[in-house]
């Protein structure tokens, strides 16, 4: 069987949907919550690399790499934050963060 | 080409079942070795396309470090997973449906239209001559794409100041080296003359150490 490009976006697209979820379900918990954005970003991945490979364009792959890139950053200071916040705190509940709240 | 088949299935639905079982997962250290998982299969997906380069670096960015500095957070935040789980049922129907909302309009994109790809409606083999996938990036990313190259080089640096100055903790009982204070020592401070009567031991007094 042939595998066109609609079976690697339905994939990408199972992903995203799952990390959306993985958002929704877990809104106590901000480390699930990095992880559903991981999830969500290997999705745009993947999309972005299978449209670089069927469209025969290099630059879906240079994308994917910055987005790489962003991501990694973005996981430091993310975790750099839930530590610093459960180092004063002690806990994690994300409703809890909301010190500055008006 | 029903090999290629076989391993897209493989990878496919072992990534999509590896992510829904980081949703799921009771245990953190458990979720973060799905999501492990998912990386490797998505690489797998990524050499299928014949992105090698990125497959690889997928493998060592993605597990190799930001898995891992998951690892360690989450081994290190002494969290009462139970707890924070106990909203699960709750929030799940509403989740549940803009995902499948979601899904939904995904799927119905490609499934309705159909993607004009032109020439690009297989995978494309690669020519005779053609240079290896890093090769080509390579050639890319270090000329038309270099002020982005350079950006992301520098996201990655103030990226690793936020997390030091975010995490650093000056302990107050560590001895540290504090050049001015070494630089500023005067004679007067530094030194004391003692009269020594012969034949007499003088124990040195503590003044000026701190």
């Amino acid at each position: 069987m042939e595998i066109g490009i609609g079976h690697y976006l339905t994939v990408a697209a199972c992903l995203f949907t799952l990390g959306i979820f993985g958002i929704f379900l877990n809104r106590k918990n901000v480390i699930v919550i990095l992880l559903s954005i991981e999830l969500m970003l290997l999705a745009v991945n993947i999309n972005l690399v299978s449209f670089s490979a069927f469209l025969g364009d290099l630059v879906g792959q240079v994308f994917a790499l910055f987005v790489l890139t962003v991501a990694a950053a973005e996981v430091a200071i993310g975790l750099a934050i839930v530590v610093v916040y459960f180092r004063n705190r002690g806990s994690i509940a994300v409703e809890d963060i909301n010190m500055m709240k008006g | 080409m029903t090999l290629i088949a076989f391993f897209f299935y493989l990878f496919a639905i072992l990534c999509v079942a590896s992510a829904a079982m980081v949703i799921i997962a009771r245990n953190p250290v458990h979720a973060v070795m799905f999501l492990i998982l998912a990386f490797f299969n998505a690489a797998g997906l990524f050499i299928l396309l014949g992105a090698e380069f990125l497959a690889m670096l997928l493998i060592i960015v993605y597990v190799g470090a930001v898995s891992v500095l998951f690892l360690f957070v989450v081994m290190m935040l002494d969290v009462d997973f139970a707890a924070l789980k106990a909203g699960f049922a709750k929030n799940a129907p509403v989740g549940a449906l803009v995902g499948g909302i979601v899904l939904v309009e995904l799927v119905l994109l490609f499934a309705v239209h159909g993607f004009d790809l032109g020439v690009g409606g297989v995978l494309q083999a690669p020519a005779a001559d053609a240079v290896t996938n890093t090769r080509a990036l390579g050639q890319l990313i270090y000329t038309k794409y270099i002020y982005f190259f350079q950006t992301a080089g520098l996201i990655l640096l103030v990226a690793m100041i936020g997390a030091i100055v975010l995490t650093l903790r000056h302990k107050a009982h560590a001895k540290r080296q504090s050049v001015p204070a070494q630089v500023a020592r005067t004679p007067a401070t530094a030194i004391e003359v003692v009269q020594v009567p012969p034949g007499q031991a003088v124990i040195p007094s503590t003044q000026g150490q701190s």
